[in-house]
């Protein structure tokens, strides 16, 4: 470990150069655990979560009736035709995908680069990693014209002897997408394993004690099991780092390794993952923000993780507007007709509202970010997060339809225009991640307990107060 | 493939079938008998021996009884079951619902039957009269092929051919002798108006009249004549909408008779065609494009190309194909003609009347290149044009001594010549002063087609409800007409009746049935005329026979039998065509109609229809027009034909005001591309025309005279049956009929037009008409191909990618091709295609492709695996300037570096040895990423359930060698796979390689002009080869590097270097077709 990363726990932690701490003063190991678990293991649930898990509900029974009646009389039902042949589902798929990686990035890479502000949003951001991507796999199954038979992208032995065709992006995109649920899931489970075990300590009542106990898996906090679960974490986060590259970069294949105008390019990959980032930072925001001030988490999730995020954001929106600045360049600088029109018709043809609309978001909006008393102002932070939120969502439009719109050939031009069976499976599946939003904060601590306490200036350990005997419990962080 | 001798026996094979399904019952029961007697029973499982009313239930469907409504429409309350039933048939391996039928062997064979194995057998087709190869499976007519032996086809058919067999498996058509709507017999029918006429003895059928379509059947006429023979005083009215009336007024004005003029184009030079569609409408126009064709060919060492000048009031495909096209107003055509008459010294054509002032060195170029190719030139006016037009025609072609050479005259093709818009007049007019007593309606639907101003259907109302008055409708559908007759009569299909037509040139074929009657009570026309006969119970084929066995030409042979088995086989009743006959050019061909000699005797034309001279300036003028895809409206319930993308404006299940864009701009109507895909919102405007109205939809069109619309007739069918019928809901198209008035039936001026503000959608598959600078098309001038030494004319730098560019070995290396496996290939000649959309009907017709309906077209989902895109240049906003469109037939072209193949997760498409691209639809899961990639969009995905799993008759149309696809699999063209398969099966069973020519695809097949070819690119001598390596040769877009084993051969033009002087830099050879 460099000495640059292992001067910072040394430093008075929990201040930034803003001057906002990582967690407010005054906090111990047991309010701390008090109020995290507070908010699961109390009586009352309060109102405003059954309102939300309402309306959420209601939203997936929108997608239960999207998806049945696409089972019984099949995509037809959605906007596609040829020429553009996805339609969105796959806008949705890319998008929810994207979505995702903020978790992973949060969760694996800052904490291999030790920056401790992670710690307060991991596991948030992961769990929305995890719904994001269930909300995402709905989509390549059902655009499949024949969904009961999608399983045949696996590679399985079968009595025909047939595999998948390897070269395909989206037998990639099977395992890139798989992989990465699974290693996303193990993560968090193994992360949640020392909170589960505090919960069934403090459970009042059996059953719930039970249960939780089930999930910690007979924690008991003894060091070997610290220095087992700190391996374990770490070899994670080791195996999860490829993946927030490799998987956006795999979905970008599905594009770049066609032969449409507009798909096309290899910038997509860096591309498609700086946009990935952009889009998690975006949705955690999105979402930290009215549930921090909801459940009085100032405390944990402090200005300085806001600012952070906003960070995060404005660079990785800076990388993802030099795209499209680049795309628009290499349109023209390619002097092919295709690439050409294609670029131009993005720019003028009957989708350059969405192009615009999507400069704007995610190209223009953004910059505000660099403003201090922007960034320092939650609603103003809100609205652009929900503003990129939807800019990625039309990048992700403007890639799949005016890609596919206008081709080759002017004779097989169309347009393309979504039915109310695309938008219902669409704010569907945004249904769906509300409801397992909800759900997962009713019943799983939504910041990890025993890292936060790391933060604390107690569980700093100095050199020369440290005993010569291992920390029982709160471990830091990171195990030397 | 080849035809097979003698007669149909499927017919007795059918016969015989319902007594051999009873034997079998008779010795199952015996069977069960036995068993019951013996000790020892077997059973396949304890329910079966309990015989639970379960197990019997699944042994019926063999699936869960909810698993066959998949096909159905889902209905709320099934939505719950309907899933309960998915979870049951997971356990259940997929596939399709069977319904219960009984596997019977033929106790006897029938002769030449071998199941699995077609027959053909030769017919003729009455629409055009030419000949036909019905393909038959099992004794079910499955696909229509043009008989290479007759004249009219030399093998090719054209859309309503190849269409036609769906109308006979069409669940539309009338099945039920009906009086007054109410199911009757055949015989209480003929016991009625047997009746009827013999009240009408006594005044020798003084009420009686017949009305037939146009006659060209001499079995029928002979019929009609023997009947009037018995009733001296009855009436035969023939109407058609799509007469021809005026040609005949204009021999007769010029020639002295109503002959029919036949054109040897092959032999011309120079063609001008003078608002004549000789290359897609009227009879003979098969025969038309191919010898037209012949003439332009460009294969081998030919160096010469014949020269198309086409005058047109609206866009045609001949027009499209024409080397110098001039758009003019129906009311100008006349007085052009009469200018170009003067120019050519034609006798006495320049008399009076106005001349045309315009685009005067056009018209003396087209002069002095007619008189440079006197004698090998043709003059071909459309049926549609004024009779002094034809005349005028006839003048000029006389003074270019064209005649012999390049045009004969014979007699008419029509059994009896009359001026059928007068005829219909007068029954009208006798119908409604009570002359009519009784009325026989034989075929046609004229209460739809006649001319408004008569108010047939109002006349024929008041008939039918008359007092002791007879109306009867011999009709395949209940339609219009039949509404209002007392009696409906259902009539055969010509592929399940007797019957025979002359083509073209007048040569007679027989009408040969491939299939019982669908429905047993329907009757021929010959069988309904002959019940009114001396023999009311002869059926057809021997009303046919005897008919023909006292034809001179047939019987001499003495052996009368073998002729007549050699005519079934052959298609062709030899030496019936007419001879050449000859007439003198009547010197005043300007002036009052001569009342020349009438054939076979019937009443002269009184007056011909008011020609058009000297409209008002400024105003609208009206064109209409037959429809390329329904015809006169005969085709409205014809799904095929409906979704037939329109060749000029690739328009669907629609006709439309066609108006070019400065009309538009005038009348501030306008077209707008919609979002759906396919779909273009229209204002609609009203129409009004001689005081009738009626309102249709605007569709632009570049290449339209300014000023004039275009209506095509055929649409707005009320009782057409499901397909074409317009209900309250949804419109299919709009009828033009409603504002055709006599004396104007073909064009008129003095039309109000007024936006009405609402807007409708229409349907088109193709809503991008300019190529972008890419040149998909490539277009040059025979100068330049003459003068330019280059290899490949029509290939650029850009066309082929540097080697080196993939990351895979080639082909070759991948998989090592044997010797004798061949490698399939294609060539499409630009040059010759008419786009006449025969090869999109056939591939359909071959392939199993579904209709989807108006509501998918606009989706931009049109099944279609063979299109045709129209692509213009020029300006066009601007009539003379905007020149096309130019056609291209466009296939999956099977590139050899596929890009479908390597994006397809479950290699449901791959390459097949022999270079094609196959799709594999068991294992197709439908993500549809192919069709993405693919360059050209050939694949086509079945985003519903489009397939008809459902109506028992479509199952009989369907081609038992190709796949029928259900939803959520994609499709696309197989080079016709399954012919390319039964060719090695053939020749493999001789072992012999296969022959060059020897695989046909269906769209080759069908094709007029001989555009596509296809075979073995290995075999060097083969003509593909040599085409595919021929100078015109381009691969399209080549510089993806797909390597397309079909290449485009670029169209050339010639046009008239007076007019449109040739470019002076040879490298300057393709034109291009530039975006405005």
């Amino acid at each position: 470990m460099s000495s640059a990363l292992q001067e910072q726990p040394h430093e008075e932690v929990a201040e930034s150069k803003s001057g906002y701490a990582v967690i407010a003063p005054g906090h111990t190991f047991a309010s701390v655990t008090d109020k995290i678990a507070s908010i699961v293991l109390r009586k009352r649930t309060p109102f405003g979560w059954f309102i939300g898990v309402a309306i959420g509900f209601m939203i997936v029974q929108m997608l239960m009736l999207a998806l049945t009646w696409l089972l019984l009389r099949g995509t037809g039902i959605w906007g596609i035709n040829v020429p553009v042949g996805w339609g969105f589902a796959i806008i949705n798929f890319v998008w929810w995908i994207g979505i995702g990686h903020a978790g992973t990035l949060i969760s694996a890479i800052l904490l291999l680069f030790r920056q401790d502000w992670r710690t307060s949003i991991n596991r948030f951001a992961e769990a929305m990693t995890l719904f994001a991507v269930a909300c995402a796999g709905i989509f390549p199954l059902m655009h499949t014209g024949r969904p009961w038979l999608a399983y045949w992208m696996f590679p399985y032995p079968n009595t025909m002897g047939l595999w998948p065709q390897f070269r395909s992006p989206l037998i990639w995109d099977v395992f890139a997408v798989s992989t990465y649920a699974s290693v996303s899931a193990m993560f968090w489970f193994v992360g949640l394993i020392p909170d589960l075990a505090t919960f069934r300590d403090r459970a009042k009542n059996r059953f719930v004690r039970m249960i939780y106990g089930l999930g910690a898996m007979g924690w008991r906090g003894s060091a070997r099991h610290w220095h087992r679960y700190e391996t374990a974490y770490l070899i994670l986060a080791g195996l999860s780092t490829p993946l927030v590259l490799s998987v956006h970069t795999i979905v970008s294949f599905d594009f770049a390794v066609s032969i449409v105008p507009g798909w096309h390019a290899t910038i997509f990959p860096p591309y498609f993952v700086a946009g990935a980032i952009y889009a998690g930072f975006a949705m955690v925001l999105t979402l930290l923000i009215p549930i921090r001030k909801f459940y009085g988490l100032e405390d944990f999730i402090t200005m300085r993780h806001i600012h952070n995020c906003a960070k995060v954001m404005l660079a990785t929106g800076l990388i993802v507007f030099y795209g499209y600045v680049i795309e628009a360049f290499f349109g023209w600088y390619s002097a092919n007709t295709y690439e050409r029109y294609m670029i131009y018709n993005r720019m003028t043809g009957p989708y350059a509202f969405v192009y615009w609309l999507l400069i704007m978001c995610n190209g223009v909006v953004p910059q505000l970010l660099w403003s201090y008393r922007i960034r320092e102002n939650l609603l103003a932070l809100f609205g652009i997060a929900m503003v990129v939120n939807v800019g990625m969502w039309l990048e992700r439009f403007v890639i799949v339809v005016t890609s596919l719109h206008r081709d080759y050939l002017p004779s097989s031009w169309g347009n393309y225009l979504p039915t109310i069976w695309d938008w219902a499976t669409f704010v569907g599946t945004i249904g769906l991640f509300l409801t397992l939003i909800f759900v997962f904060l009713r019943l799983l601590p939504m910041i990890s307990i025993f890292e936060v306490r790391t933060l604390l200036p107690e569980a700093q350990v100095r050199e020369e107060t440290m005993p010569t005997t291992t920390t029982v419990a709160p471990a830091p962080a990171a195990g030397d | 493939m080849s035809t097979t001798q003698s007669s149909n026996p499927n017919l007795v094979q059918i016969q015989s079938r319902q007594g051999r399904i009873d034997e079998y019952h008779r010795l199952r029961d015996k069977v069960a008998a036995a068993s019951q007697k013996s000790g020892r029973q077997y059973w396949r499982s304890l329910e079966e021996l309990a015989d639970t009313e379960e197990f019997k239930s699944y042994v019926y469907n063999e699936f869960p009884e909810q698993a066959a409504e998949w096909n159905d429409p889902v209905g709320r309350r099934r939505f719950l079951k309907l899933m309960g039933a998915s979870l049951a048939l997971a356990g259940v391996s997929a596939c399709a619902y069977q319904p219960r039928e009984l596997i019977v062997p033929y106790v006897e064979q029938p002769e030449e039957e071998v199941p699995g194995k077609p027959l053909f057998f030769a017919t003729a087709t009455p629409l055009g009269g030419f000949g036909l190869l019905v393909k038959t499976n099992e004794g079910r007519p499955t696909k229509i092929e043009g008989n290479p032996l007759h004249p009219a086809s030399m093998g090719a058919t054209d859309v309503f051919a190849q269409a036609s067999i769906l109308n006979l498996y069409d669940p539309d058509r009338s099945q039920n002798v009906l009086d007054r709507g109410d199911i009757a017999s055949w015989s209480s029918f003929l016991g009625t108006a047997r009746t009827a006429l013999e009240g009408q003895r006594g005044n020798g059928g003084a009420g009686f009249r017949i009305l037939t379509e146009t006659v060209t059947s001499p079995t029928l006429a002979a019929q009609l004549q023997g009947l009037l023979r018995e009733f001296p005083a009855a009436r035969w009215i023939q109407y058609d909408a799509a007469n021809r009336d005026s040609a005949n007024l204009g021999a007769l004005q010029a020639l002295g008779a109503p002959v029919n003029t036949v054109y040897r184009f092959d032999q011309a030079r120079v063609v001008l065609a003078v608002d004549s569609d000789f290359l897609q409408c009227g009879a003979g126009n098969l025969r038309y494009a191919r010898d037209f064709i012949t003439g332009r060919r460009l294969e081998g060492d030919t160096r010469e190309m014949n020269r198309l000048y086409a005058i047109e009031s609206t866009p045609t495909n001949t027009g499209a194909k024409a080397d110098h096209r001039l758009a003019m107003r129906p009311s100008e055509v006349e007085a052009f003609m009469r200018t170009l008459a003067s120019q050519l010294g034609a006798g006495g054509a320049a008399g009076g009347g106005a001349t045309y002032t315009g685009h005067a060195e056009w018209i003396a170029a087209l002069a002095r290149d007619l008189q440079a190719n006197r004698g090998r030139s043709v003059v071909v006016v459309g049926n549609e044009s004024s009779p002094t037009v034809h005349a005028l025609g006839h003048a000029v072609n006389a003074a270019l001594g064209n005649v012999p050479n390049t045009i004969y005259y014979t007699d008419p093709i029509e059994a009896v010549v009359v001026n059928q818009t007068v005829m219909i007049g007068e029954l009208v007019r006798d119908m409604n002063a009570g002359a009519v007593d009784v009325l026989l309606i034989v075929g046609g639907n004229p209460v739809y087609t006649a001319p408004a101003d008569l108010n047939f259907g109002d006349a024929l109302q008041r008939l039918s409800e008359g007092q002791n008055k007879l109306t009867a409708h011999l009709s395949s559908y209940f339609d219009e007409t039949s509404l209002l007759c007392r009696w409906h009569v259902p009539e055969s299909h010509y592929l399940e009746a007797w019957s025979d037509a002359r083509a073209f040139d007048g040569t007679a074929a027989i009408i040969q049935p491939l299939i019982e009657p669908l429905y047993g009570t329907t009757k021929s026309a010959h069988e309904f005329i002959g019940a009114f006969g001396e023999q009311p119970a002869v059926n057809g084929h021997d009303i046919v026979r005897e008919f023909w066995g006292a034809q001179t030409q047939v019987a001499s042979g003495g052996d009368f039998e073998a002729a007549w088995r050699r005519i079934l086989h052959d298609g062709v009743i030899p030496n019936t065509a007419f001879q050449p006959r000859s007439v003198g050019v009547s010197g005043n061909s300007t002036g009052e109609q001569q009342s020349g000699q009438q054939a076979n005797g019937t009443t002269p034309p009184s007056v011909p229809p008011a020609t058009n001279t000297n409209a008002a300036p400024g105003g609208y003028e009206i064109v209409f027009r037959t429809d390329p895809s329904v015809y006169d409206g005969r085709f409205a319930n014809n799904g095929w034909l409906q979704e037939l993308p329109k060749p000029i404006t690739k328009l669907t299940w629609d006709n439309a005001v066609l108006m070019s864009p400065a009309t538009a701009r005038k009348l501030e109507v306008e077209t707008k591309v919609e979002w759906r895909g396919g779909n273009v919102s229209s204002d609609v405007v009203e129409v009004k025309f001689q005081g009738r109205t009626v309102q249709g939809a605007v569709w632009i069109v570049p290449i339209h005279a300014d000023d004039v619309i275009t209506v095509h007739l055929g649409y707005g069918r009320t009782r057409a049956g499901r397909v074409g019928s317009s209900t309250n809901d949804s419109k299919v198209g709009f009828n033009a009929y409603a504002i055709r008035p006599s004396n104007a039936m073909w064009s008129g001026a003095g039309v109000e037009i007024r936006k009405t503000g609402e807007r409708v959608e229409l349907a088109a598959t193709q809503i991008h008409n300019l190529t972008m600078d890419r040149e998909p098309v490539r277009v040059g001038t025979l100068a330049a191909y003459l003068e330019s030494g280059d290899k490949h004319l029509f290939v650029g730098h850009h066309d082929e990618p540097p080697d080196g560019m993939s990351m895979f070995p080639p082909n070759e290396e991948v998989w090592p091709v044997r010797e004798d496996i061949p490698q399939w290939g294609m060539t499409i000649d630009l040059n010759n295609c008419v786009g006449c959309n025969s090869c999109v009907v056939a591939c359909q017709s071959e392939n199993n492709i579904p209709v989807i309906g108006k509501e998918q077209v606009m989706r931009g989902r049109e099944m279609h695996w063979l299109r045709i895109d129209a692509y213009y240049s020029g300006d066009a906003h601007d009539q003379h300037s905007a020149a096309g469109p130019f056609f291209q037939p466009l296939m999956c072209v099977h590139c050899e570096k596929a890009p479908c193949e390597p994006v397809c997760p479950v290699e449901a498409t791959v390459h097949d040895t022999e270079g094609l691209n196959v799709q594999i639809y068991n294992r197709c899961i439908g993500t549809r990423y192919c069709s993405n990639n693919c360059p050209y969009k050939v694949r086509r995905f079945n985003f519903l359930l489009y397939q008809d799993w459902d109506t028992p008759q479509t199952k009989l149309v369907r081609n038992p060698d190709v796949s029928v696809r259900s939803r959520g699999v994609m499709e696309k063209c197989t080079y016709c796979v399954q012919r390319i398969q039964w060719a090695k099966i053939e020749a493999s069973k001789l072992r012999r390689p296969i022959a060059d020519g020897e695989v046909v695809t269906a769209c080759q097949s069908a094709c007029p002009t001989e555009a596509i070819v296809f075979g073995n690119i290995k075999d060097p001598e083969a003509r593909v080869t040599k085409l595919r390596n021929g100078r015109r040769a381009y691969p399209l877009l080549g510089e993806l590097n797909t390597r397309p084993r079909t290449t485009y051969l670029g169209t050339l033009r010639n046009p008239n270097p007076e007019i449109e002087p040739p470019v002076g830099n040879t490298t300057e050879k393709r034109e291009g077709i530039h975006h405005e």
